[in-house]
């Protein structure tokens, strides 16, 4: 856990405006905590107040209740992975030695630095044979950031410093990364501080969000759904972006909603019958054709199923949207507004019908009340649309 | 110049290789003095500009107007303090070698990225750390470079020391060679002098290559 208690930080006297005003907030142990905010908000003064890069002019940070002032900073460092937007790679060590750096510092046996240099290569994808004895400039941007990840990683740190790690990367590349990173984290759970400018980066890393404003003020500190559903301040609501709402539909997965419950007909079911199972499921007025493994074909409208006999599969609307439990609700809902009937089929990894999701559904999930970190429910809603 | 002397005589050659030795040997002994000599004082220096970046420019200055005296005239200004000796001639050579060791040291130690000290620093190195095991390797190439320069610099420049009765190699240039008209020993000299500085170049940058093999790798 690291806490920071009424941290300010001034350059210059102590009448100069603080870069960092007041700070109070605490990350618990095992989450990403991403520091954002727009340039001169103090944020990446905050974080390295952490290692102490910048030492506070007043107020405390702790890690695991213990003063980081209470060590020498160069221990402390030791103690802390960090991780820069440049890297900042060794070019005068091999790739192996640059992982080695800190277990050398701390004097770890050769036999076992060998062991976790192999070891964190592997964890961060590059192949220890391979990349072991290579020098920096022979790699490209993305495995130096690599790299430099598992060099923070390498004395296996509680807590880790990542200062726009994904920041010189290119779009394809950075989703990647961030991608691997989330991975990762799973497997380490590490407490992170992390800065960035990117808005939509710190929705997709943070376990939570500390937003702050110019001159160094902590603007709302919380969950990014809980962000994104109940802005703070204009100023929250502003930096988030007018799209806040689909924001918050790329938080959510199709998983996360009740599905309704499909009418799957085969090519030459009785109408009667078809005609009956749909009347059962209120919200629905078309029944699904699929095929004899059940996997969707097209849609077809209560009208083309008056009368009798046998169904027709030529009847069909083609082209049903299908979803998985995995996707976005971002990503189902743009599929929804592309399709005629609107609605969209979830599948298993096998293409076979799970149920349907409707933009309604989708609409109704935005405006349900959002838990926030302390765990009290809020409505949707920010201080602009107030207003309005 | 008598018409029948023949254009080298290698019977003197031959007569007089123990000379040639000995004065070549007197000559790599000086660059080797004055370079090592040089060096230190310089690193020295270098280390005070890091540590106080205002006297960088009075350094510089200094280093820049000596390096600018003609070298009969430092010969003379030294001559009252230390004589015809061997001294003189190191001192002259050594203060010839300041400005270029000097300002090569400082630039190569600025051209550390600052992304390099800052996560150097972000990972725990102490300051000295820092410096012996991040910093100065970084910056040996560019320092390397500059050791080439003031060693081939300093290779031409001792013969000129002959003037105060030293002058290893250019004792055959100018004493036995162009005073007395014998031009065996001028071309003996002046090829001694090309060849060493040659060799002295290429052995550097042998070294350079050996100390940091990482300054060729290039990019995939």
């Amino acid at each position: 856990m690291v806490a920071f208690e009424h941290v300010t930080k001034r350059y210059g006297g102590p009448d100069a405006a603080p870069a960092v005003d007041d700070l109070s907030l605490t990350i618990p142990a095992g989450e990403v905590c991403v520091l954002v905010g727009p340039s001169g908000c103090g944020k990446t003064t905050s974080m390295k107040m952490v290692n102490r890069l910048i030492e506070p002019s007043a107020g405390r940070i702790t890690i695991g209740g213990e003063d980081v002032m209470s060590l020498p900073a160069v221990e402390l460092r030791r103690r802390i992975g960090y991780v820069i937007q440049q890297v900042g790679l060794f070019p005068h060590l091999t790739i192996g030695d640059n992982v080695a750096v800190v277990p050398r510092l701390l004097r770890w046996q050769a036999s076992r630095i060998r062991e976790r240099v192999d070891e964190l290569l592997e964890v961060v994808g590059l192949e220890p044979a391979e990349y072991r004895s290579r020098y920096p400039t022979e790699l490209s941007g993305g495995e130096r950031q690599r790299v430099g990840v598992a060099r923070a990683l390498a004395a296996d740190p509680p807590v880790m410093l990542m200062d726009e790690p994904f920041g010189a990367v290119d779009p394809i590349r950075r989703d990647r990364l961030q991608n691997e990173f989330l991975r990762l984290q799973e497997q380490v759970r590490k407490t992170i501080i992390f800065v960035t400018h990117d808005v939509d980066e710190a929705i997709k890393m943070g376990d939570r969000i500390a937003i702050l404003e110019r001159g160094g003020t902590l603007a709302q500190y919380d969950t990014p759904a809980a962000i994104l559903a109940n802005p703070a301040s204009e100023f929250v609501e502003r930096f988030v972006g007018a799209d806040r709402g689909l924001k918050r539909l790329s938080l959510a997965r199709v998983r996360d909603l009740e599905l309704i419950e499909a009418v799957p007909v085969r090519a030459g079911e009785d109408r009667v019958e078809v005609r009956r199972r749909l009347d059962r499921v209120e919200e629905l007025t078309y029944a699904l054709l699929v095929d004899d493994r059940d996997r969707p074909l097209g849609w077809i409208d209560r009208h083309d199923l008056a009368g009798e006999g046998p169904i027709d599969p030529s009847a069909a609307t083609p082209g049903a949207p299908t979803v998985e439990r995995e996707t976005t609700l971002r990503d189902a809902l743009s599929a929804l507004l592309g399709s005629s009937v609107q609605l969209g089929v979830v599948v298993d990894e096998r293409d076979r019908v799970l149920g349907l999701v409707s933009v309604d559904a989708i609409g109704e999930r935005l405006r349900a009340p959002v838990r926030s970190a302390d765990g009290r429910l809020h409505e949707v809603g920010g201080p602009l649309e107030a207003a309005l | 110049m008598n018409e029948d002397e023949p254009f080298i005589r290698f019977d003197w050659i031959v007569s007089n290789a123990e000379e040639i030795g000995q004065r070549l040997g007197e000559h790599v002994l000086m660059v080797v003095a004055s370079v090592v000599i040089g060096f230190v004082i310089s690193f020295g220096l270098a280390m005070v500009a890091r540590r106080y970046p205002q006297t960088y420019g009075s350094i510089l200055g200094v280093a820049g107007t000596i390096y600018a005296i003609p070298s009969l005239a430092l010969f003379v200004l030294l001559i009252p303090l230390t004589g015809l000796s061997v001294t003189t001639g190191i001192v002259a050579l050594v203060l010839y070698t300041l400005l270029i060791l000097f300002r090569n040291i400082v630039t190569a130690l600025e051209g550390v990225p600052p992304d390099v000290i800052e996560a150097a620093n972000g990972m725990g190195y102490g300051a000295g750390q820092r410096f012996w095991r991040v910093e100065l390797p970084i910056a040996m190439p560019i320092i390397v470079a500059g050791l080439r320069i003031a060693t081939v610099t300093t290779i031409g420049l001792v013969t000129i020391t002959t003037f105060i009765g030293l002058g290893g190699l250019g004792y055959l240039i100018i004493n036995s060679g162009t005073r007395r008209f014998f031009p065996t020993s001028i071309y003996v000299g002046v090829l001694l002098c090309v060849l060493l500085a040659v060799l002295a170049d290429l052995a550097l940058l042998w070294l350079q290559r050996r100390l940091t093999p990482w300054a060729q790798a290039r990019e995939p």
